[in-house]
């Protein structure tokens, strides 16, 4: 009796430890996979410019950049909305703030492919007939001192600023229903406590609510820099897949994630090698995102235990 | 003693549960009005309507009239983030602001004031002082507030509420969630407080009632049982129901 | 004192209020350009043929999805069965065996962790450690990869649902002088049964559309997916993007966004499906 109870218990602990077992193999497997572009560039694989199938040159920096511009553009635009979405829900009335938050948590079931086709289909022609001809010959932003040249001024609908786009509406969702829960956190008490002293809304929001969730809100950040991070089919289809260093916003280019997805199955010998390399990187970056975003939702969490 | 406040006719719905039943209340200037009653009376509730903070729930309506100096602070054309200013709340359970001490009093002065920085840290100051805890903070001044012990964290939010120079202290049972030494001195400071505004508590503890209060009233179930000197509540009540609740016999 | 104008403070408020339903606004109304496209091409290519018919090379008329639809059931549900399991299991440990509380919290974070994993990286792992072993692309390395995708979704969602059973229903069962193994398996996830029913739907609608993973595993072919486990395997996510991304025809665009349609119905009904459990347990308490 007593020895089936312990090989349960041992067999459950197995059963978990193959997570942890997991995560070691993926950072073992793709180190050795790549230790041929390390040993053959050393670190200096992570600065190069050069993707160069024809002469065995492979550079990760268009890659990393593309990955890293895509990211931020896709966050600039997407946490102003999700933290004022959120804000919405939180007050809403309840039958409309369930349907609305119902409506969000299916937004953020819906595949990541289906984003990339509508992507493709709607918004790349949109970008190229009305938003960037706007921004460009309009707005003349490429003319604007400084700042122009990162814009840019040749333009077909697909490019980093595309990517960025799509990755925002992928990722709002996702973001505005982890803020939702830790705005619902804020103790009424606390709430009341500044509306008490004269606060509109929007004060006790800024001002009490941010504040006491910012652990919260960070965690939510790292949660959605994650996926935008490592987000494939999305991206792919409307980034242009361009090997070279984006010049501007408006030109195509690719990110770590679509790199592997266009280049992998063809790919073997060193460039095979330097893939498995970027896909080191994707997966340190990753790591650290999720470390952080885990310790800031994590510290949150045992706040609100205390609460109680 | 002049009127500060006067309740007419005041009925209060929870959606379609009906929590306070014709209120006619007068609350008296520069006086310690105490509110008592059995759990779930209304008290509370009768409280909140005082600085309309129960409008951030939309489910809950008053009805009637809240005269404050002769104005009726229902109407709708009311300002509520002046009458917030003018009506300040402590809570049962000390709610410092996630921010310093000093931010901590000079936040509501921020916002409905336009001050110098002197002038700002002056009157962070006498708020404190007001508050009898300017001598143990005044070292700590950027420390957070959660850092301070409970007692000392209700008397900011006591600081933070006279900051703001208001004329009424509305309090809900504010030494509910503390100890008693620092009961007892909450107490005191509100014998101060009340020459210079006027102060309305909830309380479920009826000696703190008889010590401090000038005036009492009796909730029961929704209803002002009975309204009286304090002393007269305590030693010789008029109604049943107020005797058998002061000697402890339900509540 | 002087007195600040409230006037600008309530603009302000006014203002941020008009842009949070405003944001509110442009979030829906942006899922339902996407729903509604992916409904709108779509219905366009549902015929029954197209359910019939299996897929066919670029420019044979005629073509389907249905090797793609059965694929994709065998692939998913492949993974579940892999998944399950030790997933299963592992949210037992976290949650139950508190003598492993160190390790279950390292472990509880690396689930964490890998939930937010890049699932191409799943893909280039699993490529590496199944599809060059064997030597061919398969479903079953397909299956492979989302099970890995799954295991810590089961996993914590399990341990979060174990954790909602009150304590005193296991102390009761271990009383009555039932093992402990009995205990948590009769009682606590018998009582938890249909919560882990919700973390095994929820892991699935969240597989049933990747289709990174698929690139490197289960890959495509024109052919009924009978070689599950030695053949490249087809699928409705790699279809999708064969279909959209490599083809000048209309009639494979036509056919992709007809296979959109049903990859999203079918991922929004198991959501919905999970999400109807999930109410039904919680008034049940």
């Amino acid at each position: 009796m007593f020895k089936s109870d312990s090989f349960f218990k041992w067999l459950c602990l197995a059963s978990a430890a193959l997570i942890g077992i997991l995560m070691l193999g993926f950072f073992i497997q793709l180190t050795v996979s790549s230790s041929e572009i390390w040993q053959t560039y050393g670190l200096g694989f992570l600065a190069s410019r050069d993707w160069d199938p024809v002469n065995d040159h492979y550079g990760a920096l268009p890659s990393i950049v593309g990955t890293l511009v895509t990211t931020t553009i896709s966050l600039i635009i997407a946490l102003p909305l999700a933290f004022s979405a959120a804000l919405y829900l939180v007050d809403a009335r309840p039958l409309i703030g369930e349907v609305l938050g119902h409506a969000i948590d299916l937004l953020a079931a819906i595949p990541s492919i289906i984003y990339g086709m509508w992507g493709l289909f709607v918004l790349a022609p949109l970008m190229q007939d009305y938003v960037e001809p706007f921004l460009v010959e309009t707005l003349k932003l490429s003319s604007l001192p400084v700042v122009g040249k990162y814009i840019g001024s040749d333009y077909n609908g697909f490019g980093l600023l595309t990517a960025g786009i799509i990755l925002s509406i992928m990722i709002l969702p996702y973001i505005c229903a982890i803020l939702r829960d830790v705005f619902l956190m804020t103790p009424p008490m606390l709430r009341e406590s500044a509306y008490g002293i004269g606060c509109t809304k929007w004060e006790t929001a800024k001002d009490i609510v941010l504040r006491y969730g910012i652990r919260g809100i960070l965690g939510a950040i790292f949660i959605g820099l994650g996926r935008a991070l490592g987000e494939t089919m999305a991206v792919l289809f409307v980034i242009g897949n361009i090997m070279d260093m984006p010049e501007n916003l408006l030109s195509g280019a690719t990110t770590i994630a679509s790199t592997l997805a266009n280049n992998f199955p063809e790919a073997d010998g060193l460039q095979r090698s330097a893939l498995f390399a970027l896909g080191l990187v994707l997966l340190t970056m990753s790591f650290g995102i999720q470390i952080l975003a885990q310790y800031y939702l994590h510290a949150t969490s045992a706040k609100r235990g205390e609460e109680r | 003693m002049a009127i500060k406040i006067q309740t007419k006719n005041l009925n209060f719905f929870y959606g379609t549960h009906q929590a306070l039943l014709n209120n006619d209340l007068t609350v008296e200037e520069n006086a310690i009005t105490a509110v008592i009653g059995p759990s779930g009376c209304g008290k509370s509730t009768h409280l909140r309507v005082y600085n309309r903070i129960f409008e951030l729930y939309r489910e809950q309506r008053a009805e009637g009239e809240v005269l404050l100096d002769g104005q009726n602070i229902l109407a709708a054309d009311v300002d509520v983030l002046e009458l917030r200013r003018r009506v300040g709340m402590i809570f049962q359970k000390p709610t410092p602001f996630p921010m310093s001490v000093f931010e901590n009093v000079a936040y509501p002065l921020r916002l409905h004031y336009k001050l110098s920085r002197g002038e700002l840290s002056d009157r962070v100051r006498e708020a404190l002082i007001g508050a009898s805890l300017w001598d143990e903070v005044k070292d700590k001044l950027k420390a957070s507030g959660l850092a301070l012990s409970g007692g000392q964290q209700q008397r900011l939010c006591i600081a933070r509420a006279i900051a703001v120079e208001p004329e009424v202290l509305l309090m809900d049972e504010p030494t509910s969630a503390i100890d008693p030494v620092a009961t007892l001195k909450i107490e005191e400071l509100m014998v101060t407080l009340k020459k210079q505004f006027t102060i309305v508590i909830v309380t479920h503890n009826m000696q703190q009632a008889a010590r401090i209060s000038d005036v009492t009233a009796f909730f029961y179930k929704g209803e002002i049982i009975e309204t009286g000197a304090t002393k007269q509540i305590f030693t010789n009540p008029r109604n049943r129901k107020t005797e058998e609740y002061i000697t402890g016999r339900f509540g | 004192m002087k007195k600040k104008t409230i006037f600008f403070r309530k603009s302000a408020d006014r203002l941020v209020r008009i842009a949070s339903g405003l944001a509110v606004a442009v979030a829906v109304a942006v899922m339902f350009w996407i729903i509604f496209t992916v409904f709108r091409h779509g219905s366009a290519a549902l015929k029954p043929s197209f359910f019939i018919n299996p897929s066919k090379p670029y420019g044979i008329p005629d073509g389907g999805i249905a090797n793609a639809l059965i694929g994709t059931v065998f692939i998913t549900f492949g993974a579940a069965v892999l998944a399950t399991p030790p997933a299963l299991l592992g949210g037992i440990c976290l949650s139950e065996y508190k003598e492993f509380r160190r390790f279950n919290a390292t472990l509880r974070f690396a689930a964490n962790v890998m939930m937010g994993m890049p699932s191409v990286i799943v893909g280039l792992f699993v490529y590496t450690s199944v599809v060059v072993p064997t030597g061919n692309f398969s479903g079953l390395a397909g299956s492979i990869a989302l099970a890995i995708i799954m295991f810590p979704v089961i996993m914590r969602t399990t341990e979060d649902m174990l954790g909602m059973v009150p304590y005193a229903l296991r102390e009761s069962a271990l009383a009555l002088g039932l093992t402990r193994t009995r205990t948590t398996v009769q009682i606590v996830c018998r009582s938890a049964r249909k919560g882990l029913l919700t973390g095994i739907l929820l892991a699935l609608s969240r597989v049933s559309g990747e289709t990174a993973p698929l690139l490197f595993t289960a890959l495509f072919a024109d052919r009924w997916p009978w070689g599950y486990f030695n053949q490249p395997t087809a699928n409705l996510p790699v279809l999708i993007t064969e279909y959209s991304t490599n083809s000048p025809f209309a009639e494979m665009h036509r056919a992709g966004w007809g296979a959109a349609l049903v990859v999203t119905v079918l991922v929004l009904a198991i959501n919905v499906a999970t999400r109807i459990i999930f109410r039904e347990k919680k008034h049940g308490h």
